[in-house]
């Protein structure tokens, strides 16, 4: 039994490692096109992979690499904390009360295309040169896309549930806690795994101009001081892959029994 | 006094400006404890007419009173069950069941009487179950126990088991009359299904086209459980069928 469940599992590995696989090449391709092209030109400027791994070798070993990271995710961290707390109740609100939607939608729809990084001389006028500016951005940036989702979540939500609770008498408590707020949960869930990843967009765009910590400042200081364009690469390839994880963590509440009606079928 | 006793229901709805009567001046009354089913073309008008019966919708015209006092929204005295079901996806089994009761400490616990209906319906061992691990006939028991654990006096069936196989229907059909033979409700069934009618029902009621009036109504005199094949069973089931235009 216990066998062929081990059995079973390597034979999921090895068709998860199957369908990995031309990713994996493409990716290998790029690196040693890269790798062909820098060799072929003898630049003295563009590293080659091996450079960049080199680099990040050394931002590793004398530590800065994770005080970089730990600031770029205690920044967005908090913003988008703010974001899910404010964007929820708010867009809930909106989604059940028409007044509440038609008053603020369209300075809501207005406020969305304007890209956070417009906002960055406002945030430098208000909040100054420090912590508090990238948090403001990240607050924004994440804000707006998680209110609109969680708007579409109740509108979307199908009559026959809401006949259905308002023929067996519930309270108004009821019917929030046992049938909105759960109709709405998977498109809570879509609107936080698109405001995280404008968030953390924009950390390290916020980070290349008003910092001294982080991803952001990493990059822009990497080149300002001796073009040291091996950390850039570095700290692209980090950002890139943060990112992948931090979606990959957001989409483990997909998972949650409570939404899994959303994802079958 | 009849339990529900519709009087003169109009209702109409607008189309590109246009007003488009639906219900066009409906009147019936169903008493305690009858099953009276509503058949009628496609599109009739029917569900109209049932939503406005539950409360869900308001008519234009006329009234309904259930019990003499006059409907003007839904509520736990007359539940619907609905062709296209409402069992909430994102609670299990026995929440589900659990979602219209009350906390009554006289009554003991809400999880065994909901435990009590699953069972009844033929859902233990599923309790725990979530609505997407079921099938479509079993999604229908659930939406079944949910309204009965609620102790309802009417139960509003509006094509309730048209979304099911032949065989399922009628094994439905016959858990319904096993239930009802139990606990006495009173039904109102709206099918395009002259058998299943013809099967459960005390009382037809014909409706015609849209916008529809009530256009005969037929007494369905035979015991139960009746054998839906006997000569007296197809003989009414024939004429019924006439009524609608439909020769068979």
């Amino acid at each position: 039994m216990a066998q062929a469940r081990v059995h079973g599992v390597a034979r999921l590995d090895l068709k998860r490692l199957r369908e990995a696989l031309p990713a994996v090449a493409v990716i290998a391709a790029l690196i040693a096109t890269w790798w062909l092209v820098v060799v072929k030109t003898e630049s003295a400027i563009f590293p080659t992979p091996l450079a960049v791994l080199a680099g990040a070798r050394e931002l590793v070993e004398d530590g800065t690499l994770w005080d970089h990271i730990g600031a770029s995710l205690m920044r967005v961290g908090i913003g988008f904390a703010m974001a899910v707390v404010i964007a929820v109740p708010l867009g809930l609100w909106m989604g059940w009360v028409r007044g509440a939607y038609i008053t603020l939608n369209p300075l809501f729809q207005m406020l969305r295309p304007v890209s956070p990084i417009a906002w960055i001389p406002l945030a430098i006028l208000w909040f100054g040169v420090g912590d508090v500016s990238p948090v403001f951005l990240i607050f924004l940036s994440s804000v707006f896309p998680m209110i609109v989702q969680t708007i579409s979540g109740v509108h979307t939500i199908e009559r026959r549930y809401l006949w259905a609770a308002a023929n067996f008498g519930v309270s108004r408590y009821t019917l929030f806690r046992r049938v909105v707020i759960p109709a709405v949960l998977p498109q809570v869930i879509v609107g936080m795994r698109i405001g995280l990843g404008v968030a953390w967009l924009v950390v390290v765009a916020a980070e290349m101009i008003a910092l001294r910590s982080g991803l952001g400042y990493l990059i822009i200081d990497s080149r300002n001081a001796g073009n040291r364009y091996d950390l850039v690469i570095a700290g692209m390839i980090i950002i890139g892959v943060i990112g992948l994880m931090l979606d990959g963590a957001m989409r483990l509440l997909e998972r949650l029994k409570s939404v899994r009606w959303r994802y079958v079928r | 006094m009849s339990k529900i006793a519709v009087d003169n229901v109009r209702k109409g709805f607008e189309r590109n400006g246009k007003a488009m009567p639906v219900v066009d001046g409906v009147s019936f009354s169903v008493a305690d404890g009858e099953f009276v089913a509503i058949v009628g073309p496609s599109g009739c008008g029917k569900s109209t007419l049932m939503n406005i019966i539950a409360g869900l919708d308001r008519p234009d015209a006329g009234s309904v009173r259930v019990d003499g006092v006059e409907v003007t929204r839904p509520s736990p005295k007359g539940i619907v069950i609905s062709q296209h079901g409402s069992v909430f996806p994102w609670l299990t089994v026995q929440e589900n069941l659990m979602f219209g009761l009350h906390d009554n400490p006289g009554m003991g616990s809400k999880e065994a009487l909901a435990d009590h209906y699953a069972a009844m319906v033929g859902l233990k061992g599923f309790e725990q179950s979530y609505p997407h691990e079921l099938s479509g006939g079993m999604l229908k028991r659930v939406e079944l126990a949910r309204a009965l654990v609620v102790k309802p006096e009417i139960l509003f069936m509006d094509e309730p088991f048209s979304a099911l196989d032949a065989l399922m229907n009628l094994r439905m059909r016959n858990e319904l009359l096993r239930i009802l033979a139990e606990e006495r409700h009173t039904v109102l069934l709206i099918t395009h299904d002259v058998e299943e009618a013809v099967h459960m029902a005390d009382r037809i009621m014909v409706l015609g086209p849209r916008p529809t009036t009530t256009q005969a109504t037929f007494d369905v005199p035979f015991p139960h459980p009746r054998r839906l094949s006997s000569p007296e069973v197809q003989a009414l089931r024939e004429e019924i069928l006439r009524e609608l235009g439909v020769e068979a």
